[in-house]
């Protein structure tokens, strides 16, 4: 048994390996080893939601899971979702809306917003803010990030904004 | 808020998990879906020389039909309960209780398996098991045993587990005819741990309450079973009358600690709130749902 672990996975589409420490969380994997700086560290234990990333498909805290764990994994962060333009109009919302702020917790709350409209494409905001509910905003800037994720959905349903 | 370092381990099947545990000694851990143990780590409030990755044992998996009880495999996710069509319909108790846990992203990774094993007296599986007289099976070197899960939650954060023992599932029986079931909290902020909580679960027989059971959490060191508040309630239509009896009859059953939210008393009052509207609910009132 060892305190490195040799894994290979994908990260935005891009087949990687690497030799981790054992306790090296996804996070500090993306920031420090591979330079991916869109995923933020926050609380690292997992009440506040900043680290907020896909594994597999299904989004996770980051700061929760180990990248030892993750051989075969396929993740995908802020800057692959950025790339593909998969949240290229809920991000021109969040700009439109002011719902970034300091931008602290933006990625991890694109990519959790992302992941409501992709399960209930016409939520209503109480189904927004509990979905968003495991991700902080210091700036507290709740409305506007309400705002522009309600905008998103109701211009993907073919409707006007509010 | 780094993990301190240790080893690293990936079990491929259950017997592959025990032998690799029973050799890495007492001081390592399993590790599931991560949620508590992870955290855990980082505030460095224990450091197990290795942690043994259970997460790929295909036998801990699934969730299927069992006689009269639906099995759920200890690896299935809050996620996946929710998800599950089997929960829905014979588990209603333990479908209303997965949105209450955390929130989306931890529900995804997080297990049944690890919130029973870790015994968090405000998480609410624990509680549902407890309320609906669930079935702990576990799984060690000498094979498998049932646990109770009235005797499994031993008092905070622990368990009847012996040593070097895991959960391979968590057997609940399925709804019967006529049974109603509702789980209620407050919580600061939707997901996070609950200030007090109830799971709550009776038959209705001729617009009277039958076998009530009443389980809290939130509120002691372990989900506490409300025995004097269930005989008040035993018999009764679930009315004003039956409620404050029922109430009154709380107080000797909860000896809440005082913990971050506030002291006893408060604990105790939201006891009562949440028995008045557990009771409704179970008599068919559908308010106080999201409250």
């Amino acid at each position: 048994m060892s305190t490195q672990v040799d894994i290979t996975l994908t990260v935005n589409g891009e087949r990687v390996s690497r030799r981790v420490e054992a306790r090296r969380h996804l996070v500090d994997f993306l920031r420090l080893d591979l330079g991916l700086m869109g995923t933020h560290t926050g609380c690292e234990h997992g009440v506040c939601g900043a680290c907020t990333v896909r594994v597999d498909g299904r989004i996770v805290r980051g700061c929760l899971v180990l990248a030892a764990s993750l051989d075969g994994a396929s993740v995908e962060t802020i800057e692959g979702l950025s790339d593909t333009g998969e949240i290229r109009d809920l991000q021109e919302a969040f700009v439109a809306r002011n719902a970034c702020q300091c931008g602290y917790c933006t990625p991890g709350m694109l990519i959790t917003a992302a992941d409501l409209l992709r399960a209930r494409p016409q939520p209503t905001r109480a189904e927004i803010r509990e979905h968003l509910s495991g991700n902080y905003c210091r700036c507290t800037g709740y409305h506007a990030i309400v705002d522009a994720v309600e905008a998103t959905a109701r211009r993907r349903n073919g409707k006007a904004g509010p | 808020m780094k993990a301190p370092p240790f080893a690293y381990v990936r079990a491929a099947s259950l017997a592959d998990a025990l032998a690799r545990w029973r050799e890495a000694g007492p001081e390592a851990r399993l590790l599931a879906g991560g949620q508590t143990l992870l955290a855990s780590l980082a505030f460095r409030l224990s450091e197990p020389a290795t942690l043994i990755d259970i997460s790929r044992v295909a036998e801990l998996s699934g969730i299927a039909e069992a006689g009269e009880a639906i099995r759920i495999g200890a690896l299935t996710t809050h996620a996946e309960l929710g998800a599950s069509e089997l929960v829905r319909s014979r588990l209603p108790l333990i479908a209303e209780a997965v949105p209450l846990v955390a929130h989306p992203a931890v529900r995804n990774r997080g297990t049944i398996g690890g919130s029973l094993a870790f015994a968090d007296p405000a998480a609410e599986l624990p509680a549902c098991c407890v309320a609906l007289e669930a079935t702990i099976v576990a799984v060690g070197a000498a094979g498998e045993r049932r646990i109770p899960a009235a005797d499994f939650f031993t008092g905070l954060y622990t368990t009847a587990l012996a040593e070097h023992e895991l959960i391979a599932a968590v057997e609940v029986p399925a709804a019967r005819a006529g049974e109603r079931t509702a789980i209620l909290e407050v919580a600061r902020r939707s997901g996070d741990y609950a200030m007090a909580g109830l799971a709550a679960r009776a038959r209705l027989e001729d617009g009277r309450l039958a076998e009530p059971r009443l389980v809290f959490f939130g509120v002691g060191q372990a989900p506490v079973l409300a025995r004097g508040a269930m005989a008040a309630l035993a018999g009764q239509a679930p009315g004003r009358v039956a409620i404050e009896a029922a109430q009154a009859a709380l107080a000797g059953d909860l000896d809440p600690p005082a913990d971050l939210h506030g002291g006893p008393e408060l604990k105790r009052h939201l006891a009562g709130v949440l028995l008045a509207r557990a009771v409704r609910r179970l008599g068919g009132a559908e308010e106080a749902r999201a409250a």
